[in-house]
């Protein structure tokens, strides 16, 4: 009996790694793998949830590019959204990087000022808010009113299809906290001896900046810019909560996954829904693969 | 401290230069100053609005209340339903706690598996693991939604709860996995000869002096389930089950009625948990956020 126990023991200790791995493999395989096999089926299916899927083939895909307007309205809001608010969000981050780099008194609470955006700005809280102020009677207004913009001050900038996606956009340059700390963590890395040998050369600190900074941290540019397009995409409690559940007026906050949701989650058409995500997934690597392709000259790695 | 040294040693210019410097540096704390008060303003508005008196809110971008009053707070958290914010944020609290104490576990073994340990396919699993990280949620969540109302789990807690118990959030994995690769392994090396199997070494040497990792893992995941919409407004269909998120969407229908202080009240008390987060373990986040990059 003691043999044995010592035989187990001894088993588990040379297996541990198996072990340890038991709930990630369970996770991998029941919540990954699974479903994304049986997604892509179901993507050639007409599955509704109360009946048996039936395979209609490429009908899904055809249905998107032809019949379906809504689903050309979510892929222009969400790539209009993905390409004017990241670009934006990361330009300000990497500005205020470099200024906070400098040195400047109470520099940790600036710096946290600039991060809690970052830490609520998915909330339905923060989107209720938005909501109100950049609505009829907002605050939004109120402001453009006080500083003399009153033929501006009567619009609103959630309802009218024209601006809608402005106060979306707003909403994620916002919180450009969380890329800024990383920028500021990978602008200290940068070796001092570069910097001085630099000074010496009598470069001023635009060209430091231009010529030596941002080439050395132009990997974690990459990263961050990776990192947002595919937070971006995944947009979906702001525009919700926002366009009040329904993708907002002539659909101009209807991002994709409200689309996805809209399909999936109040008609049921889990087969179409299914094909949807499908689409989602090669968006997002699509445009991944691009960032990293249109790039490659300009980051640089250390050898 | 020495390249600081070396840096200021450099700068030490003609007084009056040094004079500009400090000028410039005031400039731009002023200049910052103004940005951050910008940037939380809407914050704040929100916060004060919540104690004003419903008719005078939207008369003013101002602060400070005309008239000071609780009423929003207590006509809020009866949420106009069968419910009341109560039971809102009873079921956040427990969800968001669970989701804690799965990450905790699942994520940890997981990251001393892939930091310290070997095993056939090692390599294989990793580059999975990293992959998945990739992955939109929406792409599996048509068929995890099917089978967990197939298992009549649909409106409850378990499929928000149960995937953290099976490590499918990759990012704890890493920070906890680059976390444990800074420990030295004359650690493990020096447990492991006085007799210490390999369970032993990851419970009594690793996890301890991982405490900064686990805390950074504690507070992003307590936050982002707290303000996890998607997931929640999918699985949890009945009042009683609805947490502070979808209890707040309710406002968004009420609108037509005025309801604009309470709806604010509730939404100050909805962030009240994670700005308690951020007073107390404001290190570990930006710490959090600088080693991994996660996403804040």
């Amino acid at each position: 009996m003691f043999k044995e126990v010592k035989v187990l023991s001894k088993l588990l200790n040379k297996h541990a790694g198996y072990v340890f791995l038991i709930p990630w493999l369970l996770g991998f395989l029941l919540l990954t793998l699974i479903p994304l096999v049986l997604s892509f089926y179901y993507s050639f299916t007409d599955f509704l949830m109360i009946d048996e899927p039936h395979f209609v083939g490429l009908d899904n895909y055809i249905r998107m590019f032809t019949t379906d307007f809504h689903f050309r309205d979510a892929v222009r809001v969400t790539l209009l959204y993905v390409f004017i608010s990241v670009p934006l969000q990361i330009f300000a981050s990497l500005v205020l990087a470099f200024i906070l780099n400098k040195s400047v008194p109470g520099l940790a609470g600036i710096r946290a000022a600039f991060y809690v955006p970052s830490l609520l700005g998915g909330s339905v809280a923060v989107a209720i808010l938005w909501r109100q102020i950049f609505g009829t009677n907002g605050i939004f207004n109120v402001l453009l009113y006080s500083i003399g913009l009153e033929q501006f001050s009567g619009i609103s900038w959630i309802a009218d299809p024209r601006y809608a996606l402005g106060s979306l956009v707003v909403l994620r340059v916002w919180q450009f906290g969380s890329p800024m700390i990383i920028f500021l963590a990978a602008i200290k890395q940068v070796p001092t001896s570069y910097l001085e040998a630099a000074t010496v050369d009598g470069a001023n600190s635009f060209t430091r900046i231009v010529k030596i900074i941002l080439p050395l941290i132009s990997p974690i540019i990459l990263f961050n810019l990776v990192m947002q397009i595919i937070s971006a995409f995944r947009v979906f409690t702001e525009a919700f909560v926002i366009s009040g559940g329904d993708g907002g007026v002539m659909n101009s906050l209807l991002v994709y996954t409200i689309h996805i949701y809209n399909i999936g989650f109040r008609q049921m058409r889990m087969g179409y829904a299914s094909a949807l995500s499908w689409f989602l997934v090669l968006m997002v690597a699509v445009f991944t693969v691009l960032a990293f392709i249109m790039t490659k000259k300009h980051v640089h790695y250390d050898e | 401290m020495q390249n600081e040294a070396t840096v200021s040693k450099l700068n030490m210019t003609p007084l009056k230069e040094s004079r500009k410097t400090t000028r410039n540096k005031w400039i731009r704390f002023f200049v910052l100053v103004v940005a951050s008060v910008a940037m939380l303003y809407p914050l704040i508005w929100m916060v004060s609005s919540s104690f004003k008196p419903e008719e005078t809110i939207f008369q003013n971008m101002g602060l400070i209340p005309y008239g000071f009053t609780f009423e929003n707070y207590v006509v809020g958290w009866a949420s106009n339903s069968v419910v009341t914010f109560t039971t809102y944020f009873f079921n956040s609290i427990k969800i968001s706690t669970l989701s804690v104490i799965g990450n905790l576990i699942a994520c940890s073994l997981t990251a001393y598996a892939f930091a310290r340990l070997n095993f056939k396919f090692k390599g294989l699993f990793f580059s999975l693991m990293m992959l998945t990280m990739m992955v939109p949620q929406h792409a599996t969540i048509v068929p995890q939604f099917i089978y967990f109302t197939r298992f009549g789990l649909n409106n409850t807690i378990i499929p928000l709860v149960l995937p953290r118990f099976l490590a499918v959030e990759g990012f704890f994995i890493f920070l906890i996995m680059q976390f444990i690769r800074g420990l030295p392994r004359e650690l493990d090396e020096a447990a492991t000869i006085d007799g210490c199997s390999k369970y032993a070494v990851f419970f009594r040497v690793l996890l301890p002096l991982c405490k900064p990792a686990l805390i950074t893992t504690v507070i992003f995941t307590f936050i982002w389930s707290w303000n996890d919409f998607f997931t929640q407004i999918i699985y949890l269909r009945e009042a009683p089950m609805w947490t502070v998120t979808l209890g707040l969407r309710l406002f968004i229908d009420a609108t037509a009625r005025s309801a604009f202080g309470p709806m604010f009240a509730m939404s100050t008390l909805s962030l009240v948990p994670i700005i308690i987060l951020f007073i107390f373990f404001q290190k570990y986040l930006v710490e959090g956020v600088a080693t991994t990059g996660l996403k804040g």
